[in-house]
């Protein structure tokens, strides 16, 4: 087997041995990709800006622990923004591991919170995340779609009692809101089926502002959606996480992620020029042995 | 200022949320803020650069409107125009100005008079009522399931013009004051369910911890606490019966209330006042004032009610506006036919019809010819080669669930593989992710091995469910694959991102690899990774292309037509769109 | 009768959801949403047959010593202490059995087995597609021919649009990339979807109609 051949067909173990290498070095060595903000992106960013203290943002949390390199960046990077600027937050998780995801999103967010920080040039003082007050964790309840429809009347209908078996009626944050109207808007961070559910029953039916964190594969999907109104932002993967922290002043894991995403994509490039060069050179070497 | 409170940035016209927005002088010395403009009132008094008075609803209304928020961002983006317009204009007569003043002084102070009684006068509380608006009407929401009344009206001619611009309009509706007693006891009946609620979810607990107590084994603290708990379940002891007669008593009540809403409604004008249902921003005339059906909830909007409504155009000063003439009454109800989905209906309908006459035609004996499935063909092929090497097949049925059209074809497909496994005695594992697809895989096997005369070969642990959590069950599949080494995997049915997982394993196992699915981003990672591959619609046609009877060839025959209908009209949609034939495309138009 | 009575039930349902989506009455929802509950009542009954059926299997494996009977001791390890610890609880210091309470969801071991070991097994189980993806795109993409090579070239636009080390051109790229995504792709995806769409009629009726058996375990 010459070189050429060699090339075209290098064994399996050989790919995943310099990914490997290529992603643990590219996340032990410190150095920051430059991120390119999309509007798509932006517009979520710039809406949860504009909003008042105390409005209410609902994020979905509807991914499991398999999507949390991609979408857990979001949900801190928005939740944060949000404790930050002192809204509201109602948190759901529909899909089967989300509970634990979003309970582990809020204690290390109300974390990073209670620090005084800076973002964008402007001081923030930290501060205590309350229970009941700054948020709302509704858990998880199996069939998204009658979930979401059922929330549409009222949060009560399908979740009477919150993650931790209060009553609604009794949670501070929750007495006058009811349904979707009182929310200013939904995020939807999802890997799977779940985002659909959120624009037929949910934006479809009751018209509030929607925004999606998708992940990378997702993404291309939902830009019809994007484009026709149904959506007004979207987050695809990695790297709509990073951008998401860019604006916030808040760099966290996805901007760390970036590294290592970008030089195992170069990566894979390489490997492909690789095997058409050999493919290439063998099949000449080919042709001139046959004349 | 609170740091909590530096969010938004303010422009030299002011806060760019409030509706004041343009109204305002040059920023105070902190450059940013978050006022808004129902924050106004509580800011004024600190705030310099409000000009004008405090709207007296904004003071009232602490509540916020986060619809009316949304809306209010059109509103601003509009002024934002008008305001710049209106920059302009002055701009340019200060210019003038300016080139006058050239020739002399007193034509500077003139330009600076001008400016300013400008300035004072677009900033001055507005004075008289703007034009109210006309042509209201009201009539039950079409197309849905009751319970909401659509109002339509003719702008105000204020509406984006004159001096006393109208900012938006307010809906209001006559509401019975028998409403507010209703309401009363919808709160009463709420607070007592809550209270019950909570003495129920404190008792178990409670009960719990005194008996350790009583037993010796006092918790941390509790000792402090025994009383407490002592005196509150006597309270729940002799409470509770009498809430529980209280919530009985209450829901008569409610429910006797709910039944008395429309009559209620027939004492207009007398015994009720007008509410405010809901507000839209300038420009828009049209508003839905959308109740639910749930009886219980407090937003019931009550069908087969006179309802009266009107309409007033209101201003930046709350108390300069102008009613509309009262329309009603409106009643609201359920339609037995949506309307705007009549084009889906006509769709359906020809669909079905073209099904039903080509099964007919296909029954009648005319042959319909069916392209190769390379996929299908493989299977027995690979069937084959497992038996030949003595390994086992491996079907994975995916992640859909038994209603999901790609995995009702794959128990198809799963029968005609477990008939074949039957009659060449190979070894089959089914591992499943959802526990009905467990089921119905299970008597789909044991059809098949009755098909093929082997009953007694079917065991129940050939099909069993592992987990429904995604890559756990990628995890379990993977352990088979590399455990058991099957000669053959078919994956049939839905996949998300698992597929390139369980089909790259397969390729290291060495297995031969069939897999089919609708789901379109799935679909290239099969095709890379396996030998065989079903693309979207095929693996529907697989149980036509199986069994070759003209029952199901005949759908497939009529599923040919369809698209050929759909590539037709969208041809004719891509002509029109490009013609400006609205027609065209509003026929097609579905609503919700 | 035993096959009659299911394509009987089929067959009014499923003729009843095609009307129900023209019939927006109250009337109609209520019964649409009754049925929906059912969706919820047998999901739990096929869900208590399937834990039972994953015992079953792995009580056997065990029993007869089959090679790997290891696995499944770890497989009911991990379904039973779960379940066990997201109801075990304290509260005012005293230790006990909550349901669906506060206490048995901060059950320390609960979350110690859900963040340090289900999240981060999961997680790996993701992660292993950036390897097979590498893997799989070496393989795969060869620019064999002409329509090979248009896939080649649209999948290194694609993976290039997010580097930044593309210098002036990188804008350009990503453009390319995005026109890629939403035009031609797009169009792609949009004639399997109407396809697929169809499909799921045509299989639809033919279900209804009592055609297509296969749910049924005949094909």
């Amino acid at each position: 087997m010459n070189i050429f051949e060699r090339m075209m067909s290098l064994d399996r173990r050989w790919v995943f041995l310099f990914v490997a290498l290529v992603c643990v070095a590219t996340y032990i060595v410190p150095f920051e990709i430059p991120v390119r903000v999309d509007d798509e992106v932006r517009s979520i960013f710039e809406f949860i800006d504009t909003l008042r203290p105390g409005q209410i943002v609902f994020v979905a949390i509807d991914y499991d622990p398999n999507a949390l390199a991609e979408l857990h960046p979001m949900t801190y990077a928005i939740m944060e923004h949000c404790f930050r600027k002192n809204l509201k937050v109602i948190v759901t998780a529909l899909s089967q591991n989300g509970p634990g995801m979003a309970e582990q999103a809020i204690r290390d967010i109300a974390d990073s919170v209670r620090l005084d920080r800076e973002y964008g040039g402007v001081k923030y003082t930290g501060r205590e995340i309350v229970r009941g007050e700054d948020y709302t964790f509704l858990g998880y309840k199996p069939y998204y779609a009658l979930v979401i429809l059922g929330m549409g009347q009222d949060f009560r209908i399908p979740f009477p009692t919150d993650y931790y078996g209060v009553t609604l009626d009794s949670i501070p944050m929750m007495r006058g809101v009811h349904n979707y109207a009182q929310v200013a808007v939904v995020v939807d961070l999802s890997a799977g089926n779940i985002t659909d559910a959120w624009i037929a029953y949910g934006q479809g039916r009751f018209g509030f502002p929607l925004a999606l964190g998708l992940t990378g594969v997702m993404g291309a999907d939902y830009y019809p959606y994007l484009n026709s109104g149904q959506v007004f932002g979207i987050m695809a993967g990695l790297y709509g996480a990073a951008q998401y922290e860019q604006l916030a002043d808040n760099p966290g894991r996805a901007k760390d992620g970036m590294r290592v995403q970008v030089y195992a994509h170069l990566v894979i490039i390489l490997f492909i020029i690789m095997g058409n060069v050999g493919y290439f050179m063998s099949r000449r070497k080919r042709a001139g042995a046959a004349r | 200022m609170s740091s909590s409170r530096l969010s938004c940035k303010r422009t030299k016209r002011g806060c760019p949320t409030s509706p004041l927005f343009g109204q305002v002088l040059a920023p105070a010395s902190s450059r940013r803020c978050d006022l808004t403009a129902r924050e106004l009132p509580r800011n004024a008094k600190t705030c310099r650069t409000i000009v004008g008075r405090v709207p007296r609803e904004a003071q009232r209304n602490k509540k916020p409107d986060i619809r009316l928020d949304i809306r209010l961002q059109d509103f601003q983006a509009r002024l934002k125009t008008y305001t710049r317009h209106r920059i302009t204009i002055r701009s340019l007569t200060a210019l003038l100005l300016l080139l006058t003043a050239l020739s002399g002084s007193q034509a500077q102070d003139n330009a600076d008079s001008v400016l300013t009684s400008d300035l004072e006068t677009s900033l001055a509380p507005a004075a008289l009522p703007p034009a109210p608006v006309t042509e209201l009407k009201a009539f039950d929401s079409k197309n849905d399931h009751g319970h909401s009344v659509t109002l339509n009206w003719r702008l105000s001619p204020d509406d984006g013009a004159g001096k006393n611009i109208v900012f938006a309009y307010e809906v209001y509706r006559w509401v019975p004051f028998f409403m507010d007693s209703l309401k009363s006891v919808r709160e009463k009946l709420s607070q007592t369910e809550s209270a019950i609620a909570e003495l129920e979810v404190f008792e178990p607990p409670a009960k719990h911890l005194l008996n350790m107590h009583r037993e010796g084994k006092p918790g941390k603290g509790f000792a402090d606490s025994v009383k407490f708990y002592e005196d509150t379940l006597a309270a729940s002891k002799r409470l509770l019966p009498e809430y529980r007669q209280q919530v009985d008593r209450l829901r008569d009540e409610r429910d006797e209330g709910i039944d008395r809403i429309p009559s209620a409604h027939t004492s207009y004008p007398s015994e009720g006042e007008w509410r405010k249902v809901g507000t839209v921003v300038a420009g828009e005339s049209r508003f839905e004032n959308v109740g639910v059906k749930d009886k219980e909830s407090a937003d019931y909007l009550a069908d087969n009610t006179p309802y009266y409504y009107r309409v007033d155009a209101v201003t930046v000063n709350p108390a300069v506006r102008s009613q509309s003439d009262v329309v009603g009454p409106v009643r609201s109800s359920g339609q037995w036919f949506n309307t705007g989905r009549v084009p889906v209906f006509v769709a359906v309908m020809v669909f079905g019809f073209l099904t039903v006459y080509f099964i007919t035609r296909a029954k009648r004996g005319i042959d319909l010819y069916v392209r190769p499935l390379a996929g299908i063909d493989a299977v027995d092929d690979a069937i084959g080669r497992a038996t030949e090497m003595g390994k086992p097949i491996l079907y994975v049925l995916g992640l859909g669930t038994a209603a999901d059209i790609a995995t009702i074809a794959s128990f198809t497909i799963l029968g005609r593989v477990a008939r074949r496994v039957a009659e060449y005695q190979t070894q089959l594992i089914v591992p499943c992710y959802d526990p009905i697809v467990m089921t119905v895989a299970q008597e789909t096997v044991k059809a098949g091995f009755s098909d093929a005369g082997r009953p007694e070969a079917y065991n129940e642990d050939i099909v069993y469910f592992v987990t429904q959590s995604q890559f756990a069950y990628v995890a379990a599949v993977n352990g088979v694959m590399l455990r058991q080494l099957p000669a053959t995997n078919v994956y049939m049915g839905r996949f998300y991102a698992e597929s390139l997982i369980l089909a790259e394993t397969g390729a290291l196992a060495g297995s031969i690899q069939i897999a089919g699915t609708d789901e379109i981003a799935q679909i290239p990672f099969f095709i890379v990774a396996c030998d065989f591959t079903l693309i979207g619609e095929e693996l529907y046609a697989a149980s036509a292309y199986l069994g070759r009877e003209p029952l199901l060839l005949g759908s497939l025959k009529a599923q040919d037509y369809a698209k050929a209908a759909v590539i037709a009209l969208a041809t004719a949609g891509i002509v029109a769109a490009n013609l400006d034939w609205t027609w065209f495309t509003t026929l097609f138009r579905v609503s919700r | 009768m035993r096959r009659q009575i299911p394509l009987a039930l089929v067959m009014i349902f499923g003729i009843f959801m095609i009307f129900q989506y023209f019939v927006p009455h109250e009337s109609s929802e209520w019964v649409y949403e009754f049925l929906l509950d059912w969706i919820y009542i047998i999901g739990i009954f096929a869900l208590a047959l399937g834990i039972w059926s994953l015992i079953r299997v792995s009580v056997e494996k065990i029993h007869s010593r089959k090679s790997g009977w290891g696995y499944p001791i770890i497989t009911l390890a991990g379904l039973f202490l779960m379940i066990l610890f997201g109801f075990i609880g304290r509260r005012d210091g005293v230790w006990g059995l909550y349901f669906m309470t506060a206490e048995g969801l901060s059950n320390p071991m609960f979350r110690h087995f859900f963040d340090y070991i289900l999240i981060p097994i999961q997680s790996t189980m993701f992660a292993l597609l950036a390897f097979f993806i590498a893997s799989a795109a070496y393989r795969a993409f060869r620019a064999r021919n002409i329509l090979a090579s248009l896939l080649l070239i649209a999948a290194l636009i694609v993976m290039l649009r997010f580097n930044p080390y593309m210098g002036p051109i990188g804008p350009y790229v990503a453009d390319t990339a995005s026109w890629l995504l939403n035009v031609p792709n797009l169009a792609a995806k949009r004639a399997i979807i109407i396809g697929i769409g169809l499909g799921i009629v045509a299989t639809a009726l033919k279900v209804i109609l009592g055609i297509e058996r296969g749910y049924m375990g005949k094909g």
